[in-house]
């Protein structure tokens, strides 16, 4: 075990290119054992480390907070991820929609449910089981994403997903792209858990960023394998649900109040 | 056999006048000095690439491959070969953009090579806080100087004699 | 055993460049509605984000299925040692190939980066039907050319054999990739059933063989060389066989859809108030694919040549309508992502999707039936593959 390096912080080139999210983060990894360390690195994760199986993110949707006509959510992962908002597309049926807000409806009781749906970022994900490329992938830290280099636009994926969670691009997007966020024309994309913020060491999504903005905190992201995560904690106080359970998939995304 | 005859008379006169045609260009092309050389913008931060220009001009798409693929299927985020960080310093000062148009770095290059990218169909042409709109954002306030002495070079015929080699 | 004597269509008369440079033309308007598509994206056509396999698809799958069943009647002379069918077997094997190109080109030109095909080819993954059928299709050429070799080619006439059992057992296998790229996908009530694959199976017998007979009624009648009624008769009753079979798994699949409360609703959009969809299925694919051509058949209309082609082409109609309703009416019906919920939000949650195909999809999956038409053609042309009589008396010699 010598040769693990709490931190790589030894390695050559470049030591001027490490970023770490807090100085917090580095003194727990330095002081703690390495067993529990290592979950620590994960969070603040050295720009050189891949991600690590270690963690998992998930998000907590507490639909009883999800506030009826609010889009929060949806605009603000619009503007970090540069996804047009459907209502200002000109092809609203074949606009991308990387999150939507669903209204629920129990036609005998009435009972209204408000919540947002995107990619469920499944631990058995059908999307990646059917990519005949393997273009669409599961990272080891759970988030499950499309590598554009080598999606070739079939859409099985889409016809895969139990969530309608994926949208092909339909039209050239022109240079609008965020650096931070490559799409393109003929690629299917969906939701990444704004990967980018993500690898950045944020540990929290533009949605969920928002939804706290707007004072609903309805939405709780965080790494699910960590027991001390706010997630963690709260998944194991509210009853939660996955959407298609029966599917058994093991969402990365859990529901509250559906 | 007569059809025959004409057949290969009519491919002789095609070959022939092709071959003329070639002769004619070949003669040609030096003296009106070929195509127009590519117009090698100086980057406008820093004042090395992550390699040396000569490494980077014959294997800057080995190297971005590579990272290319630990960014999206690991989560590598390294600077050093990093599209993004390429755009940052290489973003001409007139268009903001390393791709808007033809004399823009990436874009004047693979058209004078005949070389097809498809990078940009997805990747933004343009650094963070795009430099088109704010030439000095916050990120980029302290290159003023840089932006200000920048000028555009044009490449010599030794240096694209290097990147044939 | 009589030997049969086969011989190149003449193919210079003024009526063969027509008809060649008909189809040719719907090939190049195909490949017109590619380069449009392609440069304009897939705004340009009527799939969306809901339906997200349309037209091209329908037209793809349809000669995919089509394609193996049109070895059939290889299949039947040479597996299956019946004589009379030696002589249909070329053109057989020629048509398998041509309609599974016509309906490769038609998928992966629909591509939403048909440019990046290349990768397709390089990288796999193995757990996809996709990547399956990717090699499916590959070892099809492969197969069904080597069986054209040895039933052309004198010198290797004596595997003709083996090579045509291996054709059709990997035919056969061929078609359950086919089937099941829908039977392994969980997301869709309608899909997600093993009785998909051998369903596409027996329609792929019912679509091929109703083309090839079309083909080769169109191939004497156009050359002039006779056509015994021995032979139509023979084939005719095959197909009525295969359609009622069609049928017969049709209605199996939906009773047992039926007798699952979960699935009432999805089998009520497509039995009852699916619009377009519900009459593609029951006028289309039950009545115009299945029950025409059955009456026809089986009764005295069948045996004359022209109510014959006429049940022919019903049966490819309602094939096209059967692979409409499978592909676009099962994504047209919502996800059932709540059962018992109503649903409702900005991507069309709960609502069922319309879908009206364009132009250019429409002609892109025309031109790769006028590619398949296209590579007979010209094939019948160059190659010796069908045979100079096949009169009564001549096959008839054939089976003593």
């Amino acid at each position: 075990m010598s040769d693990m390096k709490p931190m790589p912080e030894t390695s050559p080139n470049s030591p001027e290119r490490r970023r770490f999210i807090s100085a917090a983060t580095v003194a727990a990894g330095v002081t703690l054992v390495p067993g529990v360390m290592l979950i620590e690195v994960a969070h603040g994760r050295p720009e050189d480390q891949p991600a690590s199986s270690a963690v998992r993110w998930g998000m907590l949707v507490d639909a009883t907070k999800c506030a009826a006509g609010c889009d929060e959510c949806v605009s603000a992962c619009s503007t970090e991820n540069g996804w047009t908002p459907v209502a200002e597309s000109k092809h609203p049926k074949q606009a991308p929609q990387w999150i939507r807000k669903l209204e629920l409806q129990d036609p005998l009781t009435q009972m209204e449910t408000n919540l947002p749906m995107m990619c469920q970022h499944c631990a058995e994900p059908p999307c990646v089981d059917v990519c005949p490329t393997g273009a669409s992938f599961k990272r080891a830290d759970g988030i499950v994403l499309v590598n554009r280099h080598t999606c070739i636009g079939c859409r099985y994926c889409m016809m895969a997903c139990p969530y309608k969670a994926r949208s092909l691009v339909h039209e050239p997007l022109n240079d609008t792209q965020k650096p931070d966020v490559p799409r393109g024309i003929g690629c299917v994309e969906a939701c990444t858990f704004c990967v980018q913020k993500v690898d950045r060491g944020d540990g929290t999504t533009a949605c969920v960023e928002a939804c706290t903005a707007a004072g609903h905190n309805a939405l709780v992201f965080g790494d699910m394998n960590d027991p001390e995560s706010e997630i963690s904690r709260r998944l194991r106080e509210l009853p939660t649900k996955q959407v298609r359970a029966d599917l058994n998939l093991n969402l990365g995304v859990r529901y509250h109040g559906i | 056999m007569a059809g025959k005859i004409k057949r290969l008379l009519a491919l002789g006169a095609v070959v022939l006048t092709t071959a003329a045609l070639a002769w004619a260009g070949s003669d040609d092309q030096p003296k009106a000095g070929g195509a127009p050389k590519p117009v090698i913008t100086k980057a406008a931060k820093g004042e090395q690439c992550v390699e040396p220009n000569d490494f980077m001009r014959r294997n800057h798409m080995k190297v971005l491959l590579h990272h290319r693929d630990e960014t999206v299927l690991e989560g590598i985020r390294t600077k050093k070969y990093s599209l993004k960080e390429c755009i940052n310093c290489h973003a001409s000062e007139k268009t903001g953009s390393v791709a808007a148009s033809k004399d823009d770095f990436c874009v004047s290059c693979h058209s004078y090579a005949a070389v097809k990218i498809d990078c940009f169909d997805c990747h933004s042409t343009k650094p963070q806080g795009s430099m088109a709109m704010h030439p000095l954002n916050a990120e980029t306030a302290h290159y003023a100087h840089k932006l200000a002495a920048q000028a555009d070079r044009k490449i010599s015929a030794e240096d694209m004699a290097g990147i044939a080699q | 055993m009589a030997s049969i004597t086969f011989r190149e269509v003449e193919g210079s008369s003024l009526k063969y460049w027509l008809l060649f440079g008909g189809i040719g033309l719907f090939v190049l308007f195909g490949f017109l509605s590619y380069l449009y598509m392609h440069h304009h994206g897939h705004v340009v056509t009527g799939m969306d984000n809901q339906i997200v396999w349309g037209l091209p698809h329908v037209f793809a799958v349809f000669l995919i299925v089509a394609a193996s069943g049109a070895l059939n009647v290889a299949s039947i002379a040479s597996v299956f040692n019946k004589p009379m069918y030696k002589p249909l077997a070329p053109l057989s094997a020629i048509l398998a190939l041509a309609l599974m190109l016509g309906g490769l080109l038609v998928l992966v030109l629909d591509l939403g980066r048909s440019d990046r095909l290349i990768v397709a080819m390089t990288h796999f993954n193995f757990t996809s039907m996709f990547t399956w059928n990717v090699f499916l299709y590959s070892g099809f050429f492969a197969l069904v050319g080597i069986y054209l070799w040895t039933m052309l080619d004198r010198n290797v006439k004596a595997y003709s054999k083996a090579a045509g059992t291996a054709a059709f057992i990997w035919r056969l296998i061929l078609t359950t990739g086919t089937g099941s790229l829908f039977g392994f996908l969980i997301a869709r009530e309608l899909y997600g059933t093993a009785m998909l694959a051998p369903m596409f199976i027996i329609m792929s017998f019912a679509y091929g063989l109703a083309i090839y007979l079309m083909v080769l009624a169109a191939a004497y009648a156009w050359t002039g060389r006779p056509l015994g009624d021995a032979v139509m008769l023979r084939l005719k009753s095959l197909l009525a066989v295969f359609v009622a079979a069609v049928l017969y798994f049709v209605v199996v699949y939906h009773l047992t859809n039926l007798y699952f409360a979960k699935m009432g609703s999805v089998e009520s959009f497509i039995l009852r108030d699916g619009g377009i969809i519900t009459t593609l299925f029951w006028v289309g694919q039950i009545v115009i694919g299945c029950v025409i051509p059955l009456v026809i058949l089986l009764t005295g209309l069948g045996k004359q040549r022209t109510w014959i082609m006429i049940a022919c082409f019903l049966v490819v109609l309602g094939g096209i309508a059967q692979m409409y309703v499978t592909i676009i009416g099962a994504q047209a019906y919502p996800l059932d992502m709540f059962p018992g919920m109503t649903m409702k939000s900005s991507f069309y949650d709960g609502v069922v999707h319309g879908y009206a195909p364009t132009m250019p999809e429409l002609f892109l999956g025309l031109g790769g039936v006028a590619i398949a038409l296209l590579v007979t053609t010209f094939a019948v042309k160059v190659l010796r593959l069908l045979p100079a009589n096949l009169d009564d008396a001549t096959v008839a010699k054939l089976e003593h």
